[in-house]
């Protein structure tokens, strides 16, 4: 101890410890009192209202659902519905051993025997009181076989509920996808005490995207149980101040969709047997008219369940009916892209209206013996940008790539919409690809790949190399062809529905920046010669225009299949199948005022004027021929 | 020597005594303390028996637990007041060490970063349980009290930083019993009680500060004290389910293994922190004044032991640990009696689990060794 430390006092800290040992002790026993006093009232004063409470009647807070939102059509025709139905429901905290009755249901055929591990983990993750759904939706041979069982399976019982539905499946499935059972991901994702009660979620499409819309408010009851735990009656009555009455649950949302269910229909039967998609949209507004991704499957399977070697059937089938090719598809675009590009060149000066061509069938680029051929072996003769556009020569544009160069093109090209997500009320929409110099020096490492070749200008001009698109960005883009450069954001929700007070939200169209060519000229030159390609002479897809009540305008691609290549598992015969090349189609009509773009992508189909054309007037007659009828 | 107070005491003038008082003293153990702690553990057992839903693997693992915890105290005991203060500035800075320790390589354990895996896994902060309230009554023994200004800045930063690092884990309800130990040393050694009104009126920000560290669900718990209706399905659940419990219990209680609450699954948590209401349904009013009647005995010996001290940081550290005692008993009783928020505190030394029964019983060895140490400085 240092000199000048102060001497302790070890009397008057002794004394000053008592004094504080005192003071300590007489707040702890005061403290004490309060909590021996809290235990008083309780277990003395409130005695017998809590014996009530937790004697004789048990009283259960049970979550109430809201009901999921309904979903419509542009008609309001029912697109999902919720139907009664019955399902199969444990309760883990009145099951006296859950492995066995899992086994003795699984025993009887009412849970598959692979799914018993899943429930168990169920059973672990929330609350013991809270139901776990077995099955969701059991047949009438099920039902009544259950029920003469009953007594063998305290804990477990049926519960009528409603189910999500679908009344026309296959048509919509990728457009407005499905529910599907509640998983601990799931759980994690969203707010706990909001799905309390709620058995499924919006997995992908519209269902998905407008969750928050459609799921509603949870609402909450009292249930009285009897002393085996088995529900009695619904309490309304309250035991105490200490428990809330109930809180009746809010229906989710209505949404009327843009859709035309017709117009799926007709696009759906088109597409029957082959793989491809439809999207079609309202120039005017943004509106999805029709969505389609084929093959299909039917929704009404995720929302009751399906084991899981159904699910792996989906999953592992070589058509990928699950995958939705509408917004996920890429491909290239071909020579739908030419209008676009020939109103590029145009307001570049890259090309005038009078400039003419003579093809012969193939180009070469000036010192170089690559000759880049044209779809018609032959050639096309003297062609003009006219004749170009409705006859598709390829050559034609060959050489007005060059002097248009590829970053201009990837520039207009963009402003079309291309290269980048349309922003559709939708997740996992793909971006497509339009190159660029700056972009192949930023995609490959390598030094040597990093620089653009001439050559691949060339291709870009068709729509072949390194650009892919998706069917929705091509219907897209079609749509501000047709509005001469007018954009829309496209959009598949049109109003919104409040189903208790009756209000009803229409969504406003949003204009996006439109395609800076402002000289009216070009547009109709383009336009004339897109009318051509179906109601001219000699345009590529004359057979399919031909006979139509109205004026109609579209540009055909067919793309050749690269990726296939790489997937080296087919069979041969399988193999050259698939390497066919994809067809390709992009129209609107009626020329004036046009109200419907649409794109047509049909894998493997070969001739897009052929095959894919007669499919857009298909869909164009559906919709123009129907009554004219907004939302 | 390490053990000349020892070698004095055994060669003093204190005749050996036979029976069990001999078998004690030479164990330097406290009688009526050991007492009592047997009395609370075994009840604490029978309760847990039942609150296991008489699970007797779970029931032998935390009798295993008790007897690793009152070997422990054993081993403490044996140690006298002066060596445990030359330890102590080397106790506290390997804790301090090990809580950093922790928050740069502690293993996610429960969202939180708490233990350290050493073999076995055990949580820094049980070290500080003990080694902040030793820290700063080692930091007083030697100088004037009560505390100057400057001391007391002092105290403050040896208490501040463990707390600090244990709310970083995040462990707020250790982190905050960690600093009363260490403040309950503070106020024993002669505090202002106008300093200590000051501090008390300063708390009303502090509050609003501590509100902007919580984590969601530690204000979750709060909002749920001031309304538990207002979330029956989740976190105002366990009190709902709890004060039901407590009050269907009575006077007498259901019967041991009968309380439908408990035995039915309703009440959650019934093995670890809401146990008191397993006995409050169970027992009743009277079988929870007992063992509250049993804490306040221990509480007191504790007390009387630091009276009976003879150096200031005995005095103070017997002080602290008694008293920490309490407010772990008082805590846990006024959260699941729904007096305070649900703070993840459990009922000392009757609920399930082993770390913080192995610490407890540790600072009782502690309160013997200082009993049993005392040198008899004539008057």
């Amino acid at each position: 101890m240092s000199l000048f430390a102060p001497i302790k006092d070890h009397h008057s800290e002794t004394q000053m410890f008592a004094a504080r040992v005192a003071l300590c002790s007489v707040i702890s026993i005061l403290l004490l009192g309060i909590v021996v006093a809290r235990l008083v009232q309780l277990q003395i004063y409130d005695h017998e209202l809590f014996a009530k409470k937790s004697q004789g009647n048990r009283v259960r807070i049970e979550a109430v659902p809201p009901t999921r939102g309904l979903i419509f059509d542009r008609r309001g025709r029912v697109l999902a519905e919720n139907l009664p139905a019955y399902q199969l429901e444990l309760i883990p905290e009145q099951v006296p051993d859950l492995d066995d009755t899992l086994a003795r249901l699984a025993n009887i055929g009412l849970i598959k025997e692979e799914d018993i591990p899943r429930f168990n983990g169920l059973s672990d993750s929330g609350p013991r009181f809270k139901p776990i759904t077995l099955r969701f939706r059991l047949t009438e041979d099920e039902i009544a076989n259950f029920a003469v069982q009953r007594p063998r399976f305290p804990g477990v019982d049926l519960q009528p509920r409603l189910v999500r539905h679908y009344p026309d499946g296959k048509l919509i499935a990728h457009a407005i996808g499905y529910v599907g059972a509640l998983s601990t991901a799931d759980l994690d994702r969203l707010d706990g005490a909001a799905y309390a009660g709620t058995s499924h979620t919006g997995k992908t499409g519209v269902e998905h995207f407008n969750e928050e819309l459609l799921h509603g408010h949870v609402g909450f009851r009292q249930v009285v149980t009897n002393a085996l735990g088995r529900k009695v009656a619904a309490e309304t009555r309250d035991f105490s101040d200490s428990l809330p009455v109930g809180e009746s649950p809010e229906p989710g949302d209505n949404l009327t969709l843009s859709l035309d269910l017709d117009l799926q229909r007709i696009a759906t039967q088109a597409l029957d047997g082959k793989r491809g998609s439809i999207v079609a949209i309202d120039p005017g507004n943004g509106e999805i008219l029709a969505l389609v991704s084929a093959p299909s499957f039917d929704p009404n399977a995720f929302a009751t369940g399906m084991s899981p070697s159904e699910y792996n059937a989906l999953q592992n089938n070589e058509n990928r009916p699950l995958f939705n090719r509408a917004v996920r598809g890429s491909y290239p675009p071909g020579s739908t892209i030419k209008p676009m590009l020939a109103l590029a060149a145009l307001e570049v000066g890259a090309t005038n209206l009078t400039r003419r061509t003579v093809c012969v069938g193939w180009y070469s680029l000036p010192g170089s013996s690559h000759r880049y051929r044209d779809w018609r072996r032959q050639g096309h003769g003297e062609v003009d940008l006219h004749d170009a556009l409705s006859q598709s020569c390829d050559v034609y544009f060959y050489e007005i790539s060059r002097d248009i160069g590829i970053d201009t093109m990837q520039q207009y090209l963009d402003q079309f919409g291309l290269g980048h997500a349309t922003g559709l009320d939708m997740v996992g929409e793909s971006s497509g690809l339009v190159p660029s110099r700056a972009w192949k020096r930023s995609a490959f490492s390598e030094r040597a790949d990093q620089v653009w070749f001439p050559g691949e200008t060339i291709i870009a001009s068709i729509g072949q190399g390194y650009m892919l698109a998706t069917p929705l960005q091509l219907a897209n883009a079609a749509a501000a062809l047709a509005a001469r450069g007018k954009r829309f954001k496209p959009h598949m929700v049109a109003a919104i529905e409040d189903p208790l007070s009756g209000e009803r939200t229409i969504m406003a169209p949003e204009r996006l920046p439109g395609v800076q060519i402002e000289n009216e000229f070009y547009w109709d030159n383009v336009i004339a010669a897109m009318h051509d390609v179906m109601q001219g002479p000699s345009g590529t897809a004359r057979a399919a225009g031909r006979g139509a009540s109205y004026e109609m305008a579209g540009k055909s691609g067919t793309a050749q299949v690269f990726t296939v290549a790489q997937e080296d598992d087919y069979k041969d015969l399988e193999l050259e199948e698939r390497l066919k090349d994809h067809a390709l189609f992009i129209a609107f009509a009626p020329l004036e005022n046009p109200r419907i773009a649409v794109a047509i992508v049909i894998e493997n189909a070969e001739s897009g004027s052929r095959v894919a054309a007669p499919v857009a007037r298909a869909i164009m007659d559906q919709y123009l021929g129907a009554a004219d009828d907004d939302i | 020597m390490i053990f000349s107070d020892t070698q004095q005491m055994f060669g003093g003038k204190e005749a050996p005594i036979g029976g069990v008082g001999s078998i004690l003293q030479r164990l330097h153990l406290d009688g009526p303390l050991l007492g009592a702690l047997l009395l609370i553990s075994g009840f604490g057992l029978v309760v847990l028996y039942s609150a296991v839903a008489q699970d007797m693997d779970l029931w032998l693992q935390q009798v295993v637990r008790l007897v690793v915890a009152l070997l422990g105290m054993i081993v403490i005991a044996q140690f006298p007041p002066d060596v445990l203060r030359r330890w102590t500035p080397w106790g506290y800075l390997a804790g301090l060490f090990l809580l950093v320790l922790v928050l740069v390589t502690g293993e996610a354990s429960q969202g939180a970063q708490r233990w350290l895996d050493v073999g076995i896994r055990f949580q820094p902060s049980e070290i500080m349980k003990l080694a902040v309230p030793m820290m700063a009554a080692w930091y007083l023994h030697d100088r004037q009290l009560p505390p100057k200004f400057l001391n007391l800045l002092v105290l403050a930063v040896l208490i501040v930083v463990p707390t600090v690092l244990i709310a970083k884990q995040p462990d707020l309800g250790t982190s905050l019993l960690i600093a009363t130990a260490g403040i309950l040393v503070i106020i024993l050694a002669g505090l202002s009680i106008r300093l200590m009104f000051v501090l008390g009126v300063s708390a009303v920000p502090g509050a609003y500060v501590l509100w902007q560290f919580m984590q969601d669900y530690q204000k979750q718990r709060v909002l749920t004290l001031l309304n538990p209706d207002s979330d029956p399905l989740g976190a105002g659940y366990n009190i709902i389910q709890s004060k039901i419990a407590i009050g269907s219990g009575g006077l007498f209680g259901k019967g041991w293994t009968n309380g439908s609450q408990a035995q039915l699954e309703f009440l959650p948590e019934r093995d670890t922190d809401f146990i008191f209401a397993v006995m409050g349904e169970e027992l009743g009013l009277l079988g929870v004044l007992g063992l509250l009647g049993l804490y306040l005995f221990v509480v007191g010996r504790g007390l009387y032991i630091a009276m009976q001290a003879r150096d200031t940081f005995s005095r103070l550290l017997a002080g602290s640990i008694s008293l920490t005692f309490f407010v772990y008993v008082f805590v846990n009783t006024a959260m699941v009696t729904g007096l305070v928020p649900v703070v993840g505190i459990p009922l000392p030394l009757v609920s399930y689990g082993g770390t913080s029964m192995v610490t407890l019983m540790a600072g009782f060895g502690i309160l013997m060794s200082i009993h049993r140490h005392r040198k008899f400085v004539p008057h």
